[in-house]
């Protein structure tokens, strides 16, 4: 790596490590302008705070059964501060604050990691196949093609059926289809950006291949990466709901965000309403600041918006 | 029951009582509705309609309405005549002749004859058939049905024989005194040689279908609804009442729910867990609990590859007497559900449950027992694997019944779920500790149930194994009297606790009010849409 | 263009084939049994019926058996649960009426998505662009099996002007929450894309340079910012519709619509292996077919790619 970038500071003085700190100096000062990005920004924290320390407030575990409440939910066991259920209990009487914390954790975790995975797999495919081109590209998005029309579902239910249902099966099998869109729209981006005059310049001063995808595709990319990126830790979020909703998902006891605000629609007609209530509030305070966040940091990093 | 039913039956036989039982049964001093319609929620779309390819419940509640047998149940499930008028059984049952009534019809005016029954058996048995439900006919017993199965006899050498055109006789290779009562299932209903023959695969299309109860097939529309209208050809036409049947396919349980109370269709089966106590309060005159066939257990694995811990009777014992069973009939199902202490179904016809030791205790005086066995037994540090197939209800019970075992026994339980499909495998391979299962009664009678404890039997995945029982069941078979035995059997897998019975389960439902006829009495939650009626609303 | 779109279309066999071979393998592996009951069935008629499907065949034999059957009568087998139908039929059913509603939502997602997402960056930091943003967003963390629930009890059985399911054909009554539940998320992704990528048009030079010459807004931004900015838009819209179509069970779920989506999952579920492939290829087929209009209304879209 380190000779290639000697090659390019040669090549290309205009960008020196200086001028590039401060774009990203530039970048924060507009982030922290942006009010919505830091409120979102904070929440995100909480969440996380939430999620590491929350189950420190609380005697119940996540699979304790309240047997005192356990026969009379929809009456006893909403939430109260006297027997200690902040959240009120399940519809087995399990504390249902010590579960938000523990399905807040796992559907985090499958947020970050599936984005994660897509973003840098997705981001690299997309790039090197819209930027090369030819045959390369074909045979490249035909692969995409391939593994796009295989339908996941089946996929998913084979992985979490043959290797028995773990949370690392889950993060193998999103991440096994999350970075596919990704991909694509790269490459989208990749084409059009290829077309610029500042791509063809580096061609024709004879800049290898590898330097113009990492130096000028991809940073072009962050825009449009960025803005889809926040929009993928939500839905592979909603996309570990789905798999909970098949009945797929993480097994009992643990949980996930999904999975509560699953069981708790169920539970929509039943008087419990906190089962659906506090879940989904989290679910979707966290979205929404995740979000905004992504709008924020867009905002922040497209140079031309200045 | 069904020892019951046929000394019913062959009284009736004999007396030649062959004139026309009412369909709907309708008092005198009501007033019916203008519009008589039916319809109802399914859980799933059925596969198919035709009746010798059919091999679960939801298809053989629609052929039911569709075909009629030789036998069909009335509103308590006793057996009475359907296309026959009775039967004669020979000295020792094995050998039955049917009489079928003159006025039976096809729904296109042909006459349903003796050979349209011996037609149908021998498609539900030939190989070139495929049928999933092939073996039924084998259980009946019918000479070579095996062979035929098999593919090493021909077809028409099956045990059955036309007459005439009015008489049917069936030879069976072992006495069955409960045959009659197996016509009365789905599998051995008459088809229709021609139409068959002419379509194919395609017959069963509502366009092509003729059938011979009281209802004609009207529409399909595969995952959202089928509907039949009243078939005028029908022998008792006359007395049906509905004139139309409708079944919503609706998988999501509380979308049902919510849809039965916008008031879209008038039967709801099941309804979901936990939500019986609200209904019955909001809609006191129409929601339901009857007792319903069905057992509910959990399998405990003695292959040898199980835990050690599991062969030690006394840890089988401690853990079952931890299961506080009430809270999971009265605080979790809350459906009318009753504590399981035998296998057997306590509302099965000529079930006499034993009296169980602990059924009787408190529930702590259990735990103290339990906990006691269980140092007896050393303690053990089980990490047990509790498999149980996808379901709200299925997943309550195995994480409350966990948490019991934790609390009380320090036993770790790894809950594990997966539909329904890996679930049967990995119950068939044994990859498992504890298994959730259930059972349903084929037939209203004890044997029904506890045959299936057998060592050598399919559905036996925990393979429990006591020579003892399995006698009592051999015995029970030829036995005229086997209430005793039945007994006994159930005395010996309470001793050894070779399963640990739950709950037995009851069919809770809800249905309009203005709908009447519906069989409260039929523990097999077996119907047939041509007794009810609509009431007028008031 | 047209040997472009003609070689793609070629390229699409070896595609699919290699889709058949996958989903083979996936099944071989994959635990169950279409014919497994909790009852057990007897060895003789697991003979029977695994002769009568050709399961009894090797592997390669079912493939190759398959992809003749395919290539030369189009047909896609028997399916091992609905015993009586075929794979044909059964796409025949179900397809449709999922091509019906996943029409209606793409329309309706596509309309109100780039409509609130260009309003949104025209009206940069306004009342309007916040409450763009606000709706776009809730509509996006809804999940659909909660607001499916919801619908139904707001539309059915409080208000009472909508049946909670069914299809009957596809009456106008019946499709019209289906429709808001499946498009609603598709409508939020295209409004913030489309947001996005038009506050980057609007931002870009020639924009800019159309401005200042004073060419009427309305002009400006139908002929210079929108047209460029559905870029990003256009190759989210390819997976989307697909999504739309094979995504579709929650839908087929609730409102019992009886379309592809219920069919695919229980058929997963059934292990009803036919089916999995015939809806697999169709899956496949469809995704192929999107994509590569995606590409041909790129290169209309941005005369600069040539292919």
């Amino acid at each position: 790596m380190s000779d290639i970038t000697t090659a390019e500071t040669h090549l290309d003085p205009g960008l020196t490590e200086g001028k590039g700190r401060s774009l990203w100096a530039d970048a924060r000062r507009r982030f922290f302008r942006n009010k919505a990005a830091v409120a979102s920004l904070a929440v995100l924290a909480l969440v996380m705070l939430f999620a590491v320390f929350g189950q420190l407030l609380t005697p119940w575990s996540n699979e304790e059964i309240d047997w005192n409440l356990l026969g009379m939910i929809p009456q006893e066991g909403g939430p109260s501060l006297e027997n200690r259920h902040f959240f009120g209990v399940d519809e087995t009487g399990r504390d249902l604050y010590a579960r938000v914390v523990q399905g807040t954790r796992i559907s985090l975790a499958v947020g970050i990691v599936g984005a994660l995975i897509s973003v840098i797999v997705g981001t690299t495919y997309g790039a090197v196949a819209g930027y090369v081109g030819g045959k390369t590209d074909n045979a490249m998005m035909r692969f995409v093609d391939l593994m796009m029309s295989i339908p996941y579902m089946f996929v998913l239910i084979l992985l979490l059926v043959i290797f028995s249902r773990s949370i690392v099966m889950l993060f193998v099998g999103i991440g096994m289809i999350s970075w596919l869109d990704m991909a694509r729209i790269a490459r989208g981006q990749t084409l059009s950006i290829k077309n610029t005059e500042y791509v063809e310049a580096a061609q024709a001063i004879g800049v290898s291949t590898p330097t113009i995808i990492r130096r000028h595709i991809v940073p072009n990319l962050i825009g449009v990466v960025i803005v889809y990126a926040t929009l993928l830790v939500p839905q592979m979020i909603i996309f570990e709901s789905f798999i909970s909703f098949l009945g797929l998902g993480v097994q009992e006891p643990s949980t996930s965000w999904g999975a509560l605000i699953n069981q708790g629609a169920a539970n929509l007609r039943n008087g419990t309403p906190w089962m659906l209530g506090f879940p989904l509030a989290f679910f979707v305070v966290s979205l929404f600041a995740l979000f905004f966040l992504g709008d924020g940091l867009r905002d922040a990093l497209d140079p031309k918006d200045r | 029951m069904l020892r019951r039913t046929l000394l019913s039956m062959t009284s009736v036989a004999a007396l030649g009582l062959g004139g026309p039982l009412l369909a709907a049964d309708v008092p005198d001093d009501v007033t019916l509705a203008d519009e008589q319609t039916f319809s109802y929620r399914m859980l799933d779309q059925f596969p198919t309609l035709d009746p010798q390819l059919n091999e679960e419940t939801a298809g053989s509640h629609v052929i039911q309405q569709l075909f009629e047998g030789l036998m069909i149940q009335d509103d308590e499930g006793n057996l009475i005549p359907g296309v026959a008028t009775g039967y004669e059984a020979n000295e020792d049952n094995t050998e039955f002749t049917f009489t079928l009534r003159e006025d039976a019809r096809w729904s296109n005016g042909d006459s349903v004859t003796a050979q349209d029954f011996v037609y149908a058996w021998q498609r539900a048995a030939t190989p070139a058939t495929a049928s999933p439900y092939a073996w039924y006919v084998e259980l009946t017993g019918m000479e070579n049905a095996a062979e035929i199965i098999a593919g090493n006899a021909e077809p028409d050498t099956l045990g059955v024989e036309a007459v005439d055109e009015r008489t049917l006789r069936v030879t069976l290779t072992e006495p069955k005194p409960y045959f009659p009562a197996m016509t009365s299932y789905a599998t051995l209903s008459p088809v229709h040689q021609a139409t068959v023959e002419e379509f194919g695969d395609d017959w069963t299309d509502p366009e092509n279908m003729v059938s011979n109860g009281a209802y004609v097939l009207e529409d399909v529309s595969l995952n959202e609804f089928w509907r039949a209208s009243k078939n005028p050809e029908y022998w008792d036409a006359e007395n049906v009442v509905i004139e139309e049947i409708t079944g919503y396919i609706i998988n999501d349980s509380s979308q049902a729910l919510t849809r039965w109370e916008a008031g879209e269709f008038d039967l709801l089966e099941p309804i979901p867990a936990g939500s019986f106590p609200r209904l019955k309060e909001e809609y006191p005159d129409a929601a339901y609990s009857t007792p319903r066939l069905c057992s509910y257990y959990y399998q405990l694995n003695q292959r040898d590859d199980a835990p050690e811990a599991l062969k030690d009777v006394k840890v089988r014992k401690a853990l079952s007497y931890a299961v506080d069973r009430e809270i999971i009939t009265d605080r979790v199902l809350q459906g009318g559900q009753t504590p399981g202490y035998t296998f057997t179904h306590e509302a099965t016809a000529g079930f006499e449950a034993p009296t169980i030791d602990y059924s009787g205790w408190t529930q702590a005086e259990r735990d103290e027992a339990a906990q006691q066995l269980w140092e007896e037994a050393g303690s053990p540090e089980l990490d047990l694997t509790l498999i149980y197939n996808t379901d709200e209800s299925h997943r309550q019970i195995a994480t409350i019944i966990s948490q019991m075992w934790k609390q009380k026994l320090g036993v770790e339980v790894t809950l594990e779920n997966m539909e329904w499909s890996t679930y049967l495998d990995v119950r068939k391979a044994g990859n498992f500790d504890v298994a959730r299962s259930a059972w349903c009664g084929d037939y209203n009678e004890p044997s029904t149930f506890l045959n299936i404890l057998k060592t050598d039997q399919e559905q036996n995945d925990g393979k429990w194994s006591n020579t003892e029982f399995d006698a009592l069941m051999d015995q029970a078979a030829t036995s005229d009297n086997p209430q005793a035995q039945y007994t006994e059997a159930e005395m010996i897998l309470s001793n050894d606790m070779g399963i640990i019975p739950i709950y037995h389960y009851a069919n809770v439902f809800m249905l309009d009010p203005t709908l009447q006829g519906f069989p409260m009495q039929n523990v097999e939650n077996s119907w047939y849409v041509k007794d009810f009626y609509r009431v007028a609303e008031e | 263009m047209l040997t472009y779109i003609a070689r793609r279309l070629l390229v699409a066999i070896p595609t699919l084939l290699a889709l058949i071979v996958v989903s083979f393998l996936l099944m071989e592996f994959a635990p169950g049994s279409p014919f497994a009951t909790e009852r057990g069935v007897p060895a003789e008629v697991l003979a029977n019926l695994e002769r009568e499907y050709g399961l009894d065949r090797s592997l390669i034999e079912r493939m190759g058996i398959y992809v003749w059957n395919v290539v030369t009568q189009f047909d896609f087998g028997p399916s091992f649960v609905f015993t009586d139908r075929s794979v044909n039929e059964l796409i025949a059913q179900g397809f449709p009426v999922t091509l019906t509603y996943g029409v209606w939502s793409f329309i309706v997602a596509v309309l109100v998505g780039v409509t609130l997402g260009a309003f949104a960056a025209i009206k940069h930091n306004s009342a309007l662009d916040y409450a763009a943003v606000g709706i776009t967003v809730g509509a996006q963390v809804l999940p659909n099996f909660v607001m499916a629930p919801i619908l139904v009890l707001i539309f059915t059985l409080w208000l009472g002007w909508l049946p909670g399911g069914g299809w009957q054909g596809g009456q106008i009554e019946y499709v019209i929450l289906p429709v808001i539940a499946l498009s609603t998320s598709y409508m939020a992704s295209i409004a913030r894309i489309t947001r996005s990528s038009m506050l980057e048009t609007l931002n870009a030079g020639y924009v800019r340079t159309a401005r200042a010459k004073g060419l009427p807004m309305r002009r400006v931004i139908f002929r210079h910012a929108l047209k460029p900015a559905m870029l990003p838009v256009v190759s989210y819209l390819g997976p989307a519709f697909v999504g739309m179509i094979t995504g579709s069970v929650v839908i087929d779920v609730f409102f019992s619509t009886g379309g592809i989506g219920q069919f695919f999952v229980n058929s997963a579920l059934a292990r009803d292996y036919s089916v999995i492939l015939g809806i697999t290829i169709l899956f496949g087929a469809l995704t192929i077919f999107f994509n590569l209009l995606v590409d041909v209304a790129y290169a209309w879209i941005d005369p600069k790619i040539r292919y």
